[in-house]
């Protein structure tokens, strides 16, 4: 976050640069973050055992990758929230295809061609027929979830091959899902801020008349964004299902809030054209730890859910309180 | 005033018809599909099972309701499935666990409901949260606090007497079905023959419009979200009476069946159009085709691929006959 906010300042003066980077939504969560593992951390020791933070870090990291996808779908103006549902299909797909002697990189790759074809019937749908994406993806969700339950009816997919397990494979000592969640964050991060493709995506969030009369097509913006958020939702899947000797064929509960939370609490704004995707990663890791921690401070589980949902809630009534009154002062 | 009347007269003229035309249209469908169904099995034509059908419809018949009056504003709320598990569990824990008497635990649900639906509709008038946004995070929020304070524990033996409203009949028919009835009649009434029903239709045109001419617009939007939620926790209420227990992962999925229904029954997801017989229509629908597909051996989660389905293409089909139309112009 700081090489981003950084450039920004560079001819700044050195007062609004700091003034930025502590402000700013990236920091808010990364102190929110060593809060939570220093407080939790101090109340019980065990919360920052290395075995613990690494199922924090580790088995969330496909979260904070499908939250880069929705993180650029939210700020073009739309939503997805058939998300979760596609990952459990696509977990499902590539298991059985391992399972029934496809060669590996096919299990691998597979998710992500159908990852994008399935988003970009869906953005084809939002960008050219001019369907709202919340009740497109609301019929994707129960077509997706349906057809998977009545397909496989739940069951465990186990005997995965050897070389299957991406996400247990550890390159230079560091865990892949690791490598995956750094690097895709930096990549899109550089992409949507770098390039005008990326840069489009904010114009047509926040203002599509504005960017159609600047010469960006807002149809085909877009259209491209739900074909990069199905590419990464094909790579969350491949994680999601790679990282555990066992996938279970059906969708992980929730998961499209989780993710949504992820970009909203990110500092993606809810009303389209501001946000970035270190935000969202940042605040993937944010949940995960607060999820963790609920168990660690003997609170139950069973309300990390209402947690979530006040976390959108408050997130959301500080964005718009920050945008009436910058409105304000201009 | 005068203005809008005028302007909405004169539109009238344009879609009144056309609206007339989509609900002759479904009903047509209706009756072809009445038609099939009883030639494929014997066991859908009769009396039994068309009132037990009516019975499983009233809960997502009467969030519809309300759901229709939100989405003629061009609004939407996805947290209706969430607030009737919020008001199952505190039917059900502040009976069993606190103690209160059954009478007044059912009131406290319906309660805890119409505050639901106020709070989702003071954020989106007051703070300016868009609806989608927020009926999303209370989705997450309101089924948060019902998994939270039941601690996934369901609560059963309930006494006979509260069963009359969920599994009981009055003069033959299932006594949801009456409610439901007095509902659909008073909603249409609102809906169709009031000004705070014409209201709605001119805040769905153009919501800066209506403001300019006087409506007003915050009132009748919290209004709807709030009756929203009071139905939800209604609906709740009946449905822990159907089924004697409570759960608190009841209505999940509830807001797919609702909406579908709404937009097949003719209701533009962009507002402005719609009608309360279209939405019943639109229940009954959905409501035969679970039902057919049940009979015919497909199970309760290839339902709801359907259903998924039917959402998409009745809105792919009404964007196709507006477009047309507005070609036609």
């Amino acid at each position: 976050m700081s090489t981003a906010s950084l450039a920004r300042g560079s001819s700044n003066a050195l007062g609004a640069q700091l003034k930025r980077l502590v402000g700013g939504q990236e920091m808010i969560l990364l102190l929110c973050i060593l809060a939570i593992f220093l407080i939790v951390g101090s109340l019980n020791p065990r919360f920052i055992a290395e075995r613990n933070l690494s199922s924090i870090f580790l088995g969330n990291a496909y979260v904070a990758v499908a939250a880069i996808g929705m993180s650029m779908v939210i700020i073009s103006g739309n939503i997805d929230i058939s998300v979760g549902s596609l990952i459990g299909v696509l977990a499902t797909i590539s298991g059985t295809l391992a399972v029934n002697g496809y060669p590996i990189i096919v299990a691998w790759l597979a998710p992500l061609l159908i990852g994008v074809l399935v988003t970009g019937f869906m953005g084809y749908l939002v960008a050219y027929l001019r369907m709202p994406s919340i009740v497109v993806s609301l019929g994707m969700l129960s077509i997706l979830k349906g057809g998977l339950i009545s397909v496989t009816s739940g069951a465990w997919i186990s005997n995965l091959p050897a070389g299957y397990a991406l996400a247990q494979l550890r390159p230079m000592g560091v865990p892949m899902p690791i490598w995956f969640m750094v690097g895709l964050t930096i990549l899109a991060a550089w992409w949507m801020r770098y390039t005008a493709a990326g840069r489009s995506i904010y114009a047509v969030g926040g203002n599509a008349e504005a960017a159609l009369l600047s010469g960006i097509s807002p149809r085909r913006t877009v259209m491209m964004v739900f074909l990069i958020h199905g590419l990464f939702v094909g790579i969350a899947s491949v994680l999601f299902a790679t990282q555990l000797a066992v996938i279970q064929s059906t969708v992980p509960p929730n998961l499209e809030l989780t993710i949504i939370t992820a970009s909203v609490v990110g500092g993606v704004s809810i009303l389209g054209g501001a946000g970035t995707v270190i935000g969202s990663t940042l605040a993937a890791v944010l949940l995960a730890a607060i999820g963790s921690s609920l168990i660690f401070i003997n609170l139950s589980p069973y309300w990390l859910r209402a947690v979530q949902g006040a976390l959108i809630l408050v997130t959301v009534l500080a964005d718009l309180l920050r945008r009436r009154r910058q409105a304000r002062r201009r | 005033m005068a203005t809008l009347d005028a302007a909405a007269k004169k539109q009238g003229k344009g879609w009144q018809p056309a609206l007339l035309r989509h609900e002759v249209l479904l009903a047509v469908i209706l009756v072809i599909a009445l038609i099939f169904l009883a030639a494929q099995t014997d066991k859908f034509l009769t009396t039994g099972n068309l009132l037990n059908q009516g019975r499983l419809m009233a809960e997502v018949g009467l969030v519809a309701l309300p759901m229709t009056l939100i989405i003629v504003t061009g609004g939407i709320d996805l947290s209706v499935g969430s607030i009737l598990g919020l008001c199952a569990i505190v039917l059900g824990y502040s009976w069993k666990n606190l103690g209160v008497p059954l009478p007044l635990a059912m009131v406290m649900a319906l309660g805890v409901g119409t505050l639901a639906g106020f709070a989702n509709g003071w954020f989106i008038t007051r703070v300016r949260v868009p609806p989608l946004i927020m009926t999303l995070a209370t989705l997450a929020f309101y089924r948060g606090l019902a998994e939270g304070i039941s601690q996934a524990r369901s609560v059963r033996g309930y006494p006979d007497w509260f069963f009359q409203l969920g599994q009981g009949d009055v003069w033959g028919v299932p006594t949801q079905l009456w409610i439901l009835a007095v509902a659909v009649v008073i909603t249409a009434v609102i809906l169709a023959r009031t000004p705070f029903g014409r209201g709605l239709y001119a805040i769905g045109h153009n919501e800066v419009g209506a403001r300019f001419s006087g409506i007003p617009v915050d009132r009748y939007k919290l209004i709807i979200y709030t009756f929203s939620g009071a139905m939800a926790g209604l609906a709740g209420v009946i449905f822990v009476s159907r089924v004697s227990t409570t759960r608190s992962d009841m209505g999940t999925g509830l807001e797919l069946d609702v909406i579908a229904a709404v937009v097949l029954g003719g209701t533009s997801i962009f507002g402005g159009t719609g009608t309360m017989l279209g939405t019943v229509l639109g229940f009954i629908m959905i409501q035969l085709l679970k039902n057919g597909l049940a009979l015919t051996g497909v199970k309760g989660d290839a339902t709801i691929v359907v259903i998924g389905i039917v959402l998409i293409l009745s809105i792919l089909l009404t964007n196709f006959i507006q477009r047309r139309r507005s070609g036609n112009e």
